[in-house]
Order: structure tokens, then C-alpha cells, then sequence
């Protein structure tokens, strides 16, 4: 599309609307938000993107394969599972630490693998429809 | 069949990977030897590991002597025709398919002969029989090979369900799944009330598996597999797991008249129909394959009895046959393979180009007619003995056995003169030897029916005795003997000798015979098989031509129709008189969000325009997203607000690239009207039982427990996402992997390439 | 609250029916689409309204303060909505494929069943494949 009133405006949405979707998987755990609403965040970010500059900024915007991003996300979903295989609890149970006041686990990595995993498919599509 | 072809180059291929696979056979028949003394000395190997305890299904084997024979059966000729397959089968496609195929069967069997769980033992049966229906079909261009593919697999299959029935009733009836278990509760077996039943059951079962009369059709037609398999399969091994489950069985369920009289009559009939039919063909491989029918009609037929004597002649026999007929198989299938032709017509004079196979074939064939000196011979005394001592019908008994054991000896003269004596005519004369592969099965199987008729005693003692001692309370010595002194049983012996010439001398006339006689038959299994699956097939096809029509409105008619009856007019019963709802009081704004929702879904049901349609669907997310919101549930309000944008530019990405929505033919008003009753059924339905289900207390005990645990245990204080990735990220790790196959399939739909 | 929240799934689920059934394939996804709504919505008033306080627990505090709404079924739809929204659009391009290869997207059609399908079908029969 032409419009630069569209382009400019994109340009200062979709990279605060990547901010934001970062914000939200992050508060996610304590807050409404979380993995799958900052995945659809993200994807209508990249959907502006690609309608106003093509798929191919945004392949380059994003280096990995969409479809690569997808299985990552599974990966790391999977990943946060094992650690409680190692202490003898169910897979995918929660393991936690405390730091300063800071808590840390598992199932922050698992939240930020649903994240990678939706945006990836949903990137996947756009990007194919995009091109076809 | 073919006229013969030749195999002259003798080309030296030899599929390397079959040839190295044929270690796995020989390392488990090493292992079973290192096991063999102690078995014999009567110990018994035992493993078992829990898999389904809630079903009595544990992963429970147990080597005994009975198991130990049919191990060793299976692990020698699985080596023999492994190692004869990869020449055979050499520059056949699909190799590694073959070999695997194989392997798997071998296993599998091994599974149902050291199974000690009657589940378990049914999961190996069905393999078997899978691999079987593989097996059989390999040659999968062939039109034969796919139907008799089919056939085994229906009637061994269906025979299958028969005998997961059958267990499934002793379940029932309260005794344990575990085989050494229940042979120790033979008693109440036998005078249970459903013991018919089981029995029944069972038999089917071993009957269709161990092709007895009048299931017996697919064995001869199963002789389109390759020839290894033929061999292995359907001569040596898996149609003797039949006989196998009723000898395991033996202890807990024989020894009533109705075992002992069904399996005799049954076993008599199916030796005899399928010794008189072997006459018939001139092809080898079905020769071999009527002749293992008699082979498994006579096991059943002592599988009957209750006696020593009985089961001895049983397990003796099952050697006899195993090594007789496995080494004819593969013989056969070296003529095949060296001449291009099995067609007894075709073939004459081969003694002098295949020396080595004629010997293994009369080594064979001569354990097969029952010659003194050959393990035929033995079993063949052992046999009479058993017949005659039989409980039930001992006179047919010895005439069904006398007369199959003499028209074997016929046939086996005219496996052995036929296709070896005479000159070599026409393009014969240029046939040569086959590999030694080919050659070392037949030989040492035909070797050890010499060893073995020499050393019976040596036979007795190692096998048969402790085969039979696992199966029957009875501790008498079994001796196998070479000379009985002149009794009824070597009388019977040369009679059969003298028969048998007898046949061999009048074949064409008695051949003329069997055949007019088969003509007359009005009905026979076979055929009322083939009437019964076209019948079954044309049933299928005109009723999926009738409820597969391509009409997606009709699907849809039904489907929805279905529901709406199915769960309306029960519920009409049901709902209470007046519907009183625990109305909660909302903030006022809901009923104009509601509204909102409804005018939305008006205007997408009634858009004649694309992009009218598509902001009434954002109005109704949008709206229900509110709703959400107004309730107390903010993140799925957020993401369905995202989802709803997201939506919308997929739609509109899509939608561009189609026609408008009414570029389409008119509906008539009669069918828009039926469609909008029945919607609105749909509609009420699903409102009424929505207000049942709310008037119902709701059971908040879950809530509870992620609302209590949420902080404490899972250090979050959102609850939903808690549940999200804490206690239940299993179901959410299926829910981003069902997002993901999604996304790849519509990826790949996009992607294909355009045709033309 | 409930029993109009009950007609408005009702009347929004025949609407989705009604759709589906016009045999024109862009209201059938249409109608798809409504129908999730419909059923997201059923789901979330079989879990109760009451009470309205959103499911999160309060900074400092450890457990919640006032009983909030029931947040199983919210964690049950929000995947609910992801799935359906993959599978919307799934179907999107099935759509967009479906009329690539017919042409058209009026399933009343005869050339909607496409002519391959006649000839290609597996013969089951395994008898008339050679001839």
C-alpha cells in the first residue's frame, strides 16, 4: 500500500505494540495477559507490518523462519517440562526460585514457549498468504 | 501356469541386509539351547512386568516345555527361511520392508508361544495376524495376492474377535488372565456355567487360525506369498498357534466330551478333506498347502484327547510336520526359483540338474510317507497309538488318520517321482543348482528327520516329554521308540504303506473322483465367503451412496437434525415445570452489550456484501469480548478482542481474493425456510438445556483449589494463567501443538503449486 | 443475567446453523466463526456469572480477598478462542483453495464435486483394477 500516512504510522505502531506484547507476556502471571494474547499482539503487529511494507520486511525484521519460531516455541514449552522430571515430579510441574525478592521458573519459560509457538503459526500464515 | 523359464545365469544377488538379519534367529535359538537343559530338568523360566494391571493384562512370559518346543520351531526354521529368503527374494522391490515384515512375525509368534497372559497372548495373535495379511499381499500389484491378502486376514481376523470374545468370558466368569493360573483352575472351568460358551468361543478361533474344516479356504489361496513366507508362516508356524492355544489351554479347559468330541470330529474331517484335496492340484505350493491342512486337522484331532498318549502324538507329529514341511517349502520354492515354473505338468528330470534339492526332497518326502527310519515313521506309530487309544470315537479316529496318513504317502510319491524322474525335457536339461542359501534349509531339515527317526529316544526325552509334562498332571515316562514289536500300530503302518501305493497307482482316476464329487456340492464355505463378501460390499456401497452424496447441505440437514432429536426429545421429559435461574444482577450495560451481539449476528446473517459481513462478525466479538470484560473475565476479554482484529484481517486477506457472497444461484423459499425452523430448533435446544445445566449447583471444588493454590504453590496471581501454564500446561502444551499443526496445514495448502 | 445470556447463545447458534446450511461457502465460515463465539459464550454462563470480581489476587495479599468468578472455565475458553481462531483460519484457506480449484463456492454445485473424485476412487473390491 501507499499511503504515507498508513507507513508512518506503522512505523511507530508496530514497534510500540511489539513493546507492549513483551509487556504483557511478562506480566502475564500476575496481571490479565500472557502468552497467547501477547502472541495475537504481536501478530496483528507484524500483520500491519506486512500489509504496509510486504512479507519480505518482515522476514528480514525477523530472521528466523516463522515455522522455525514455532517449533522453538514448542521446544522450550517442552523444555520447561523436564526439570521436574529430574526431581522426581510429574512433567511440566512448576519449579521455582527465589531471588531478591525476584521469583523465577519454570513456568515463565513455558508461557514465553506458548508465546514463540503462536506467533510462529500465526506468522507462518500471514507471510504464505502474503506471498501467494 | 507358466510354462518353465529357466533360471540359467544363476545370478549370484543376494539381498546382504536379509542375509545379516538371519543373526537375530540364530541368536535367539542359541539363547533358547543355553535355556534347553534346565527346561528339560523341568524349571521354568519366568519374567513378568505390571502394563494394565486394571484389566489383568501383565507383560508376563514364562518358558516351559511346551513353549520351549514351539520356540525352537520357530527360531530354527525363522533362521532358515531368513537366510533362503535373501537369495529368494533377492531383486524383488521393498526389501527392507520384507525382511522387517519377518522379524516381526518371528517376534510375534515368539510372544504367543511365551506369553503366560491370555491378553497378552491374544495382542501377539493379532500381530501374527496382521503381519500374516502383509505377508501374504507383499506382492502388491498382484489382484491374487491382495484377495487371498484379504481373505486370511478376515477369516483369521474375524476368527480373532471369536477369541477375544472367548477370553473376555473367562474373564467374565471370574478367573484370572494368567495361563499358568488358570490351567490350576481347570476344575471350575469345566463346570462353569459359560464353559460352552468359552469353549465355543476359543475354538473358533484356533479353527480359523489353524484352517480346519470349514474355515480351511484361505490357506491354499495364501499360497500366493512368496515362498519363504510360505514356508514359515503357513506351513511351519502360525496356523500351528491354533493348535499351540488349544494345548496350552488343555489343562484348564479338556478333557469334557465336548472337547474331546468336537475337536476329533473336526480335526478327522479336516485331515481327510485336505489330504483327499491334495491330490487335486498341479501346482506344488498347493499341493503343500492341502497337505498341511490334514497336517493341522490330525493335531486338532489329538489335541482332542485327554490322554498321555494322545498329546504325545500330538507334539510328536507338530516336529515331524514342521521339519518335513518346512524343508519341502523351500525346495519347492528352488525349483520355482531355478526353473521358472512350480507346474507339475512342466517339470520332469530334475534329479539330474538339482541333485542336491532332490536329495533334501526325498529325505523329506520319505519322513512324510512314513518310512522306517525316518522321524515320520515314529510319529506315524505314535499316532496310531494315540487314535486308537482315543476316548471319544477312538474307530474314526484310526480310519481318519489311516487314510490321510495314506494318501499322503501318495502324495508324497508324487511330490518326489514327478518333478525328479525321468529325462530332463526341453529347456530343463539347462536348469542348474540353487545357492547354497537356498540349499542349507532343506538340507538340515531333511538331515535331522534321519537323525531323529534314528534317535527317538533322545527326541522323547528332550522334547516331546517335557512338552507334554507342562500340559498334562500325568508324570508316565514317554519313550518314543524305533521298534514296538509287531502290534496294531505296525500293522497299521504297512497298511498305510500298501494303501498309499495303492492311491499313487489310480491318482488320475481318484483325482476324477474327488473332483465330480466337489462339483456336486451345492455350497461350500469358500463360495458362500465370496457370496457374503459381495453381498457385504454392495450393502456398503449403496448405502454410503446414499448417505455420502456430496451434498454438504445434506450432511449438515442431518447431522443438525440428528441433534436436535437426539438431545431435544429426551430432554422434552425432562425439563423441569418452571425454569427458575439464579439470575445475577449485572451491571445494566450487559443488556445493551446483548443487543448489540444480536443486531451484530443480524447483520452478518443478512450481509449481501462481503465487508457488511465482516463488521457484523467484529461486532459480535467485539461485543462478546465486553461481555467477558463485564464479567470478570478480563484476559479472555483481551483476547478475544486481539483475536477479533486478527480475524478480521485474515478475513479480508482471503475474502479479497474471492467472489462476492451472492454470486451464487438463488435458494428456493421452501428449503430458506425448512434451513431457518430447523436452525431455530437448533437455537432452542441449546437454551433450554443451557438453563437445565444452570439450574443444576455448580461443583466450584476445582475453583477452589487453583483459587487457594495459585499464590501459595504456583507464585501467580493471575489464577487463569496459573492454570494456563502451571496446573494444566500439559493440556495447554497440546493446545499450542494443535495451533501449530494447524497453521502447517493451511501453510501447506497455500504453498501448493498451481497444476497445469 | 443467565437466561438472556441462555437466548442470546440460542438465537446466536441458530444463526450459525442458519448460515452453515445456505450452502455458500464464505457464510458457512461465517457461520463457523459465530458458531465459536456461541460456544465460548455457552461455556462461560455454564460456569456461573456470579461473581462478577475478575480472578486475580491482590498485591500483598497471598489468597483472594472476595469471592471472584469462576476462572476454570476461563482458562478453558481463552484456549478455546486461540484453537478456533487457528482453525478459522484454517478453513479460510480451504476456502480459498476449494474455489482455486472449482471455480466457484456455491457447494449446491455440481462441479463442486470435483470430476476426480468419480475416477479415482480406491477399488475396494481389489477385483477390477487389472482389466
Amino acid at each position: 500500500m501507499q499511503s504515507v500516512i498508513l507507513k508512518t504510522a506503522t512505523h511507530l505502531m508496530v514497534g510500540l505494540m511489539l513493546v507492549f506484547a513483551v509487556y504483557v507476556l511478562l506480566r502475564g502471571h500476575h496481571e490479565p495477559g500472557g502468552g497467547f494474547s501477547a502472541a495475537l499482539l504481536a501478530g496483528t503487529a507484524f500483520a500491519l507490518f506486512a500489509i504496509t511494507e510486504g512479507a519480505d520486511q518482515v522476514r528480514r525484521a525477523i530472521r528466523i523462519r516463522p515455522a522455525a519460531m514455532a517449533m522453538t516455541g514448542l521446544a522450550m514449552a517442552v523444555v520447561s517440562g523436564l526439570p521436574a522430571l529430574f526431581t522426581g515430579r510429574p512433567f511440566l510441574t512448576g519449579i521455582w526460585r527465589h531471588l531478591n525478592g525476584f521469583s523465577v521458573g519454570t513456568p515463565l519459560l513455558f508461557d514465553m514457549g506458548v508465546f514463540l509457538a503462536v506467533l510462529g503459526a500465526i506468522l507462518s500464515i500471514l507471510l504464505a498468504l502474503e506471498e501467494n | 501356469m507358466k510354462p518353465p523359464l529357466p533360471n540359467i545365469e544363476n545370478p549370484p544377488a543376494c539381498c546382504r541386509g536379509g542375509l545379516f538379519s538371519s543373526i537375530l534367529p540364530l541368536v535367539l535359538f542359541g539363547f533358547l539351547c543355553l535355556a534347553w537343559p534346565r527346561v528339560v530338568q523341568g524349571d521354568i523360566f519366568a519374567v513378568q512386568w505390571a502394563w494394565v494391571p486394571s484389566l489383568d493384562l501383565d507383560l508376563a512370559f514364562r518358558l516351559d516345555g511346551l513353549g520351549l518346543l514351539f520356540s525352537l520351531i520357530i527360531t530354527m526354521t525363522g533362521f532358515f527361511v531368513t537366510l533362503y529368503a535373501s537369495t529368494y527374494m533377492a531383486g524383488y522391490p521393498h526389501l527392507g520392508r520384507f525382511f522387517f515384515y519377518l522379524h516381526g512375525f518371528m517376534l510375534a509368534m515368539l510372544g504367543i508361544v511365551l506369553a503366560d497372559n491370555l491378553l497378552l497372548l491374544f495382542i501377539f495373535w493379532e500381530a501374527t495376524t496382521i503381519l500374516s495379511f502383509l505377508l501374504i499381499g507383499f506382492n502388491h500389484e498382484s489382484t491374487d495376492a491382495r484377495e487371498s491378502a484379504r481373505q486370511a486376514l478376515l477369516v483369521t481376523g474375524g476368527g480373532g474377535l471369536f477369541l477375544l470374545m472367548g477370553i473376555l468370558l473367562i474373564k467374565a466368569a471370574g478367573f484370572p488372565m494368567g495361563l499358568s493360573l488358570l490351567a490350576a483352575s481347570g476344575d471350575l472351568i469345566r463346570s462353569h456355567v459359560l464353559y460352552p460358551a468359552i469353549f465355543i468361543c476359543i475354538l473358533v478361533g484356533a479353527m480359523t487360525k489353524s484352517a480346519q474344516v470349514p474355515f480351511h479356504f484361505w490357506l491354499p489361496n495364501a499360497m500366493t506369498a512368496p515362498t519363504p513366507i510360505s514356508a514359515f508362516l503357513h506351513a511351519a508356524t502360525m496356523v500351528k498357534a491354533g493348535i499351540y492355544l488349544l494345548l496350552r489351554l488343555h489343562p484348564a479347559m479338556a478333557g469334557t466330551p465336548l472337547w474331546t468330541g468336537t475337536l476329533v470330529i473336526i480335526g478327522g474331517i479336516t485331515a481327510l478333506w485336505g489330504a483327499i484335496q491334495a491330490l487335486g492340484p498341479c501346482d506344488l505350493k498347493r499341493v503343500l498347502a492341502y497337505t498341511t491342512l490334514m497336517a493341522l486337522g490330525v493335531l486338532t484331532l489329538f489335541a482332542g484327547g485327554q490322554t498321555v498318549l494322545s498329546l504325545t502324538a500330538a507334539a510328536t507329529f507338530l516336529m515331524v510336520h514342521a521339519l518335513y514341511k518346512a524343508a519341502l517349502f523351500l525346495a519347492v520354492g528352488s525349483i520355482d526359483h531355478q526353473t521358472g515354473t512350480r507346474d507339475l505338468e512342466h517339470l520332469e528330470g530334475l534329479l539330474k540338474c538339482m541333485p542336491l534339492t532332490a536329495l533334501a526332497v526325498a529325505g523329506a518326502t520319505l519322513s512324510m510317507a512314513g518310512f522306517p527310519l525316518f522321524f515320520g515313521f515314529i510319529g506315524k506309530e505314535i499316532m496310531y497309538e494315540g487314535a486308537l487309544a482315543q476316548e471319544m470315537f477312538p474307530v474314526f479316529a484310526t480310519i481318519a488318520t489311516l487314510m490321510s496318513n495314506a494318501l499322503m504317502t501318495a502324495v508324497a510319491a508324487v511330490i518326489l517321482i514327478t518333478p525328479f524322474a525321468g529325462p530332463p525335457g526341453g529347456k530343463l536339461s539347462l536348469v542348474c543348482e540353487a545357492p547354497w542359501t537356498m540349499r542349507l534349509g532343506p538340507a538340515i531339515m531333511g538331515t535331522l528327520g534321519i537323525i531323529f527317526g534314528i534317535m527317538p529316544e533322545w527326541v522323547s526325552a528332550n522334547l516331546v516329554q517335557p512338552a507334554v509334562f507342562s500340559i498334562h498332571p500325568d508324570r508316565e515316562d514317554i519313550r518314543l521308540v524305533f521298534f514296538h514289536g509287531i502290534n496294531l500300530p505296525l500293522l497299521l503302518s504297512i497298511l498305510t504303506l500298501a494303501l498309499g501305493s495303492l492311491i499313487y497307482r489310480h491318482r488320475i482316476l481318484l483325482r476324477y473322483r474327488v473332483e465330480t464329487f466337489m462339483q456336486r456340492l451345492w455350497i461350500t464355505t469358500p463360495v458362500l465367503y465370496q457370496r457374503a463378501l459381495e453381498a457385504f460390499l454392495s450393502l456398503a456401497g449403496s448405502f454410503t451412496g446414499k448417505i455420502q452424496n456430496g451434498s454438504l447441505h445434506f450432511y449438515l440437514f442431518v447431522t443438525i437434525f440428528t441433534m436436535v432429536v437426539a438431545v431435544g426429545w429426551p430432554w422434552i421429559f425432562h425439563i423441569p415445570a418452571a425454569l427458575v435461574l439464579p439470575e445475577t444482577v449485572g451491571p445494566l450495560i450487559a443488556f445493551g452489550l446483548f443487543a448489540f451481539i444480536l443486531a451484530s449476528t443480524g447483520v452478518v446473517v443478512t450481509a449481501r456484501k462481503r465487508l457488511s459481513a465482516i463488521g457484523g462478525l467484529g461486532g459480535v466479538g467485539s461485543g462478546v469480548a465486553l461481555t467477558f470484560l463485564v464479567f470478570g473475565a478480563p484476559d479472555i476479554a483481551l483476547t478475544q478482542l486481539l483475536v477479533e482484529t486478527l480475524t478480521v484481517i485474515f478475513v479480508s486477506l482471503v475474502l479479497l481474493r474471492l467472489p462476492p457472497i451472492d454470486a451464487v444461484q438463488k435458494r428456493s423459499c421452501s428449503r430458506t425456510i425448512r434451513d431457518a425452523c430447523l436452525s431455530l430448533g437448533a437455537g432452542l435446544v441449546l437454551t433450554t438445556v443451557l438453563m437445565g445445566v444452570l439450574q443444576v449447583p455448580l461443583d466450584r471444588s476445582l475453583t477452589a483449589f487453583f483459587e487457594n493454590h495459585a499464590y501459595l504453590a504456583a507464585h501467580g496471581r493471575n489464577i487463569v494463567n496459573v492454570i494456563l501454564v502451571d496446573f494444566r500446561s500439559l493440556d495447554t502444551l497440546g493446545e499450542i501443538c494443535v495451533v501449530v499443526l494447524a497453521a502447517w496445514a493451511a501453510v501447506t495448502l497455500i504453498r501448493r503449486p498451481k497444476e497445469g | 443475567m443467565e437466561s438472556f445470556l441462555a437466548i442470546v447463545v440460542g438465537l446466536m447458534v441458530s444463526a450459525a446453523f442458519f448460515l452453515m446450511l445456505s450452502g455458500v461457502l464464505i457464510r458457512f465460515v461465517f457461520g463457523l466463526i459465530l458458531m465459536g463465539n456461541a460456544v465460548n459464550l455457552l461455556i462461560f454462563t455454564a460456569g456461573r456469572l456470579a461473581p462478577v470480581n475478575p480472578p486475580l489476587i491482590g498485591a500483598k495479599q497471598t489468597l483472594l480477598a472476595a469471592p471472584a468468578a469462576n476462572a476454570l472455565p476461563q482458562a478453558l475458553i481463552l484456549t478455546a478462542i486461540v484453537i478456533g481462531f487457528a482453525m478459522t483460519i484454517f478453513m479460510l484457506i480451504l476456502l480459498f483453495r476449494t474455489h482455486d480449484q472449482t471455480r466457484t463456492l456455491d457447494a449446491d454445485q455440481d462441479r463442486f464435486i470435483l470430476e476426480t473424485d468419480k475416477t479415482d476412487l480406491p477399488d475396494i473390491t481389489g477385483q477390477k483394477v487389472q482389466e
